[in-house]
């Protein structure tokens, strides 16, 4: 009797309403919702308001059917890691079909309304977006190539593409330039945490860059990519989509980021590794922003 | 103790029926103002 805890523990029953969130990823869920809306706003066009928060909610929603069927899925190698072993799933709170059925059903729900609500163009791009996270990154390419995150990085910058396609139906040369800056700044930004984490990665069987090819590689891979940074945050600038003191605050954070890589270059300790995975986060966050700022100025800045 | 146990995932339980009764009226309600917004043309 005293073994019934535990035993019921793990069964359907034992996950709590804050579980349910938790699979979704909310921090992450935050920033995509987030991006989302930026390419919601910056698009040409007019959506009504109740339509926009509509493809709003879809994004979001198909971002947390993604995180959990990716938690479903990754359970195993998250048992391993210390900063994802206290999850639902690997701590024993829920119950592996219960994760992939919520994250099953949350995802079809999300197309479906996007089609329904919105349009066919964007729904198509949450369909990719979902099936790209879940079927490229997670189980084709997250455990066999270090460049993992470089092309599976293309599921987290699908967001302002799809705000963008929700407005104007189809997909434009300003949405391709916020799918671009997401896209190339998500390699300098998990190299830096997996710098940091190369042992619980390695532990885990995970062929992130820092364990198969060592910091030095990583790091310079890291420095490059926050160059090409450079271009592609101006893109908004040079397509019309953003004004000049947006390329202006643009140039000055990536010329930071680029600091930051240059210090991770010369430091042999986890610290400014450390540094720059926080100031990464801020630095997307800055400079979608800005987009938005430059926007709500009407582009005259 | 398997009293206690009981009582707290009776506690799960309801928070969480209560959790999707939520989802649910609130899907109605989504629904209710899209099909408004739609038919009125936006």
């Amino acid at each position: 009797m005293s073994d019934l805890p535990s035993v019921v523990v793990g069964s359907a029953s034992g996950a709590a309403v804050g579980d349910y969130v938790q699979i979704l990823k909310p921090r992450v869920m935050s920033l995509v919702v987030f991006t989302g809306l930026v390419g919601l706003v910056l698009a040409p066009g007019h959506l009504h308001p109740v339509l926009a928060g509509v493809a709003v909610l879809c994004i979001a929603v198909a971002a947390g059917a993604s995180g959990a069927i990716n938690m479903w899925y990754d359970r195993d190698i998250d048992a391993v890691m210390r900063r994802t072993a206290a999850r639902p799933l690997p701590a024993g709170r829920m119950m592996a079909g219960e994760a992939l059925g919520f994250g099953c059903v949350l995802a079809v729900w999300s197309v479906a309304l996007m089609a329904l609500a919105v349009n066919w163009v964007a729904a198509a791009l949450l369909a990719l977006t979902i099936g790209f996270y879940v079927f490229v990154y997670t189980i084709w390419l997250k455990r066999r190539t270090p460049q993992n995150i470089v092309i599976g990085g293309a599921a987290g910058a699908f967001p302002p593409l799809i705000g963008w396609a929700a407005v104007t139906g189809d997909i434009g040369w300003g949405g391709l330039a916020l799918f671009g800056i997401i896209f190339f700044w998500t390699p300098p930004h998990f190299w830096a945490l997996s710098l940091y984490r190369a042992g619980e990665y390695e532990r885990a069987g995970v062929p992130m860059l820092p364990v198969v090819s060592g910091p030095r590689e990583t790091k310079r891979q890291m420095l490059l990519y926050t160059l090409v940074l450079w271009p592609v945050t101006l893109a908004p600038w040079a397509l019309g989509v953003a004004g000049p003191v947006y390329a202006a605050c643009a140039a000055v954070l990536s010329l930071v980021f680029t600091g930051c890589s240059v210090r991770v270059w010369r430091d042999e300790t986890d610290r400014s590794a450390r540094q720059m995975f926080q100031f990464s986060l801020l630095y997307l966050f800055l400079i979608f922003c800005l987009l938005l700022l430059d926007h709500a100025g009407g582009g005259r800045w | 103790m398997a009293g206690d146990f009981r009582d707290e995932r009776e506690r799960t339980l309801r928070a969480r029926n209560r959790a999707l009764l939520f989802v649910l009226l609130g899907l109605v309600a989504l629904f209710y103002v899209i099909a408004i917004v739609r038919m009125s043309g936006g």
